[in-house]
């Protein structure tokens, strides 16, 4: 349908704001909200997909509930032309198919807005000031899938063709995306493309286009990938050559692991269907760090993933293997807390805890990795730095980085080999005559290791999570005690060295700098982006990646007068990790700019907040 | 030290066993433990065990938790690699060092609070995977480190030094092991060198989870009037139920013995374990008759000893995980990081 052809002559549409010449292309959102269980995931995604093959930037969130079915749930699909992909508040078109939430969920529209429903639902007598699209579903459906109990999952590809219909998606481009989702599955493919089509000709014959919104073919999405955080993270881990996995499942890291698992099987099976990795689902989040420290302390690169609750459970287990210095990466996608939280809403309140997680003088290193590429490098990264410095390692992820689809350049293989750190062979050690396990040989705090099985009868050391002295033996001694203690901390100071440094933008002359790290950062650089336009001011960026800090976010701060710090959780668990490590005059430097009510952070609630923090 | 046997000076030098080592590169450190605490009593069976059978000590990994029992990996074996972790949790580490490296043998020494009260959690979850291991409880039904609190292997009706009486059931290890999973389950006592000795042999030899409750009485805070896990109490009620005979691969099987009151156990390495049978309706290959047998002897105010339970068939977690044969921690890149062409078509496949 051409734009030109549009007829105002609907009654309903009176008031909407619609002017054909005010076209809103490649720029709005999308949100469906359906019922938990009712298969609307797949047809998200193709509608998602669909825009993608458009050529078009994309963004797909799931906003679901902690439940299997029968609660509502909502998919909000972003298209942005400046590939803008954080969350945006404002929802532009609405696919109304829970009957229990659809008046909440038309009254939460803006004038100008357009909602498509199921004609029983008759939204359009709560709106006048929004375009409504009435469809007979069932009865569209009806026609279409013969079978009755498929009639639900088949409902959902028909709001797909009534969208890109009216969205002005080419066909092509449905039928692309459904083959990739139904692929080797004719039949599916079939049914669903033939409900799609049934949508497009329904919304063709009886809905005349009365909205600004449209998707026109861009270039911006060839060679792009889609794909989410948890997949990319478990696809780092098995290039970087996980051998063990342990795990408990829990929302809303279970996919990491699975997609771990998915790929060990595809990759990592010899020719004689031997499995060169071995996976446990533990019986609780202990058991599973207590089986990545035994597997890391006899050599394997070792992993588990877990969100905020198993982070509390693994607390005692982090305190031992940074003690101990044993290797074992660990993936907290993080959730809502405090307790069980909300176990389906994304925040970044875990970090202070697990920067000092366990008792004692206890310190650990954090990966924060900022995207789904960051997700792919820093889960293989991870390995080498746990292995070279002998300490667990954390990588922080969280909900809506985890699960969400996300668009981005392919990843690109890590060439450099496997870093194994500092392990002594048997002829090492005829060398050298034997060793000390705990002995700070080269300076930089860290020791060297033996593995379980090496070949020489002065290979073994005792380890233990109680006193030791250089030699692994136990000691309740000050000066032992002291010795140990402090060395650790020199190795923490390699670890600033080794860690991914800090990104950051700006032209580094503007008086006001943000930091902020993780899923945080999308909202952020849009954020600034609008700032920059609407209020012409400049202010530069810094994306911290890793705990602990490099010295260049000391330089960050000292270079600017005010910082705001951007983060996801109440307490601004970030500011106060960096207020830890600035001298006092620098500390005071740093405001906080806090989103944790779920939600994944948006644009609009940074730029607010800045606005006003700035009195501009 | 091979050569130390075939010196032909006349002046003999020390015993060695089948691999060429001297007793002497079983041992471990001095004791920190009670003078007379069964657990030191364990530890030097442990010590032959592995010396008797040849075992070479850098291919054995000690394991244990926290408590005086969890204590004792430091004193033998100090040629092996050793992992004293948290309390109540070394299941989880021996899994994780077992799978990183299953070529090794895995020895776990852990205490009645380790194991039954704090460790439960991971004790049944290890048990159910048969992870091949041997995991020793070395039982004295009190908490010794803190100072003599009651343990819940404690027998109902026991004593405490201070007169506390103790007034829940004991949790019988060997039959939850049983019930659970566990392939080679027995009971001894740390003053029954002979029976240990034999119980500790045939362990070595067995592939799956060993499970070895071994009762030793705490001199300081549980050797009493009172105590159901004193030295006393256990010499005057220990009833073995088969005595035990080990006959290990390399040593001939020429033992003369009296068919109608023996059973013999092939073990994975072609060892036999030679039971002859006390009670003549006593067949450790029966799951259900087991636990029975623990069951009536509880009823009875008896506390068993030998092996309650042998399955020798039955695979092992790493056969179930299909493992390859070379240690996953030592797995070269070639093997373990896929290439780029992977990474691409996995790219492809997303785009």
């Amino acid at each position: 349908m051409a734009t030109g052809d549009l007829a105002l002559g609907h009654e309903q549409s009176k008031s909407a704001v619609v002017d054909a010449q005010q076209r809103v292309v490649n720029d709005f959102s999308i949100q469906v909200a359906t019922v938990n269980g009712s298969g609307s995931q797949s047809a998200n995604s193709v509608l998602l997909k669909s825009i993608f093959n458009m050529g078009v930037p994309v963004s797909g969130k799931n906003l679901f509930p902690s439940n299997i079915a029968g609660l509502p749930t909502w998919y909000t699909i972003r298209a942005s032309k400046d590939g803008y992909v954080a969350r945006r508040k404002k929802i532009d078109i609405l696919v109304a198919m829970n009957a229990e939430t659809a008046r909440e969920d038309i009254l939460g529209l803006h004038s100008g807005s357009v909602a498509i429903y199921d004609e029983t639902l008759n939204l359009s007598q709560y709106r006048q000031d929004v375009v409504c699209y009435p469809v007979p579903f069932d009865k569209i459906t009806a026609a279409v899938c013969p079978e009755a109990r498929l009639r639900k999952l088949v409902k959902n590809m028909v709001y797909v063709g009534v969208v890109a219909h009216l969205l002005q998606i080419d066909m092509s481009s449905v039928e692309a995306a459904l083959a990739k989702q139904f692929a080797k599955k004719q039949k599916a493919l079939d049914l669903n493309f033939g409900a799609v089509r049934a949508g497009a000709e329904y919304a063709a014959e009886h809905l005349s286009k009365q909205d600004p919104f449209l998707i026109e073919r861009m270039n911006s999405t060839a060679g792009k990938i889609i794909i989410d955080g948890n997949s990319a993270a478990g696809l780092g881990a098995v290039f970087a050559g996980v051998t063990v996995v342990a795990w408990y499942p829990i929302t809303p890291s279970t996919s990491l692991v699975e997609a771990t698992i998915e790929y060990l099987k595809k990759f990592r099976v010899t020719e004689e269907g031997k499995a060169t990795f071995a996976v446990v689902q533990a019986e609780d989040e202990l058991a599973a760090i207590g089986m990545v420290l035994g597997a890391g302390w006899a050599g394997a690169r070792s992993m588990t993933a877990t969100s905020g609750p198993g982070i509390s459970l693994m607390a005692e287990f982090s305190g031992l293997g940074y003690f101990a210095e044993i290797p074992g990466v660990i993936f907290d996608v993080q959730r809502t807390g405090p307790s069980t939280g909300m176990p389906t809403r994304t925040s970044q309140a875990d970090l202070l805890s697990t920067a000092f997680l366990s008792h004692g003088d206890t310190k650990h290193v954090i990966l924060l990795p900022g995207s789904v590429k960051e997700c792919f490098e820093f889960g293989y990264a991870a390995f080498d730095l746990t292995e070279r410095l002998q300490t667990p390692v954390f990588v922080l992820s969280d909900l809506d980085l985890g699960m969400n689809n996300w668009m981005s350049d392919p990843f690109t293989y890590p060439e450099t080999p496997l870093d194994r750190g500092k392990v002594l062979t048997a002829e090492d050690l005829n060398r050298l005559g034997g060793f000390a396990r705990y002995a700070d040989v080269d300076g930089d705090g860290i020791g060297y290791r033996t593995l379980p099985g090496t070949d020489h009868p002065k290979a073994a050391y005792f380890t233990r999570g109680s006193g030791h002295n250089s030699k692994a033996g136990y000691t309740e001694k000050p000066e032992d005690y002291l010795e140990i203690m402090d060395r650790l901390i020199r190795k923490f100071d390699t670890a600033r060295t080794l860690v991914p440094a800090p990104v950051v933008t700006g032209n580094g002359k503007a008086s006001v700098g943000v930091i902020a790290y993780g899923s945080s950062d999308f909202a952020v650089v849009e954020a600034l982006d609008e700032l920059k336009k609407q209020h012409a001011v400049e202010v530069d960026y810094m994306r911290v990646r890793a705990y602990p800090f490099t010295q260049s976010v000391h330089e960050f701060v000292a270079s600017h007068e005010r910082i705001y710090v951007v983060e996801q959780d109440r307490d601004a668990q970030l500011a106060s990790l960096l207020k830890l490590d600035l001298a006092a005059d620098q500390a005071v430097k740093l405001h906080s700019i806090l989103h944790f009510n779920g939600l994944p952070i948006d644009a609009e609630s940074i730029l607010t907040e800045l606005v006003v923090k700035e009195g501009l | 030290m091979a050569t130390a046997t075939a010196t032909p000076t006349g002046t003999p030098g020390p015993k060695v066993n089948r691999i060429g080592l001297p007793v002497l590169e079983y041992r471990g450190g001095k004791t920190t433990l009670c003078a007379g605490c069964g657990h030191n009593a364990i530890s030097e069976r442990i010590i032959d065990a592995l010396f008797e059978m040849g075992v070479q000590p850098e291919r054995v990994m000690k394991l244990s938790g926290i408590g005086c029992s969890s204590k004792s990996p430091a004193y033998f074996l100090s040629r092996a690699h050793s992992f004293n972790s948290v309390h109540g949790r070394m299941p989880s580490v021996a899994t994780g060092a077992v799978l990183a490296n299953h070529t090794m043998m895995a020895l776990g020494v852990s205490g009645d609070g380790d194991t039954a009260s704090i460790g439960m959690g991971q004790f049944v979850h290890m048990m159910r995977r048969n992870l091949p291991m041997i995991y020793i409880i070395e039982d004295n039904g009190v908490y010794g480190l803190t100072k003599g609190q009651f343990s819940a292997t404690a027998d109902i009706g026991s004593k405490l030094k201070t007169g506390v009486i103790n007034d829940l059931p004991a949790i019988d290890t060997c039959a939850m092991a049983i019930q659970l999973g566990a392939t080679f389950v027995g009971r001894s006592f740390s003053g029954d060198k002979k029976q240990l000795l034999s119980m500790l042999k045939a362990a070595v030899a067995h592939k799956g989870t060993v499970m070895l409750d071994v009762i030793s009485p705490c001199v300081t805070f549980n050797d009493h009037e009172g105590s159901t896990k004193s030295y006393k109490f256990m010499q005057e009620h220990d009833e073995p139920i088969n005595e035990l005979g080990f006959v290990p691969s390399f040593e001939e099987i020429d033992i003369e013995y009296d068919a109608g009151t023996t059973t013999d156990v092939t073990m994975h390495d072609g060892s036999s374990l030679r039971l002859r049978k006390l009670r003549e309706d006593f067949n450790p290959t029966d799951r259900v008759g087991s636990v029975r047998t623990l069951m009536e002897a509880h009823e009875n105010g008896e506390i068993l000893t030998g092996v309650f339970y042998i399955d020798t068939a039955k695979p092992t977690f790493t056969d179930l995980l299909n493992l390859v044969d070379r240690p996953l921690g030592t797995q070269p890149e070639s093997v373990t990081k896929p290439s780029a062409a992977v990474l691409q078509k996995v790219m492809a496949g997303l785009q």
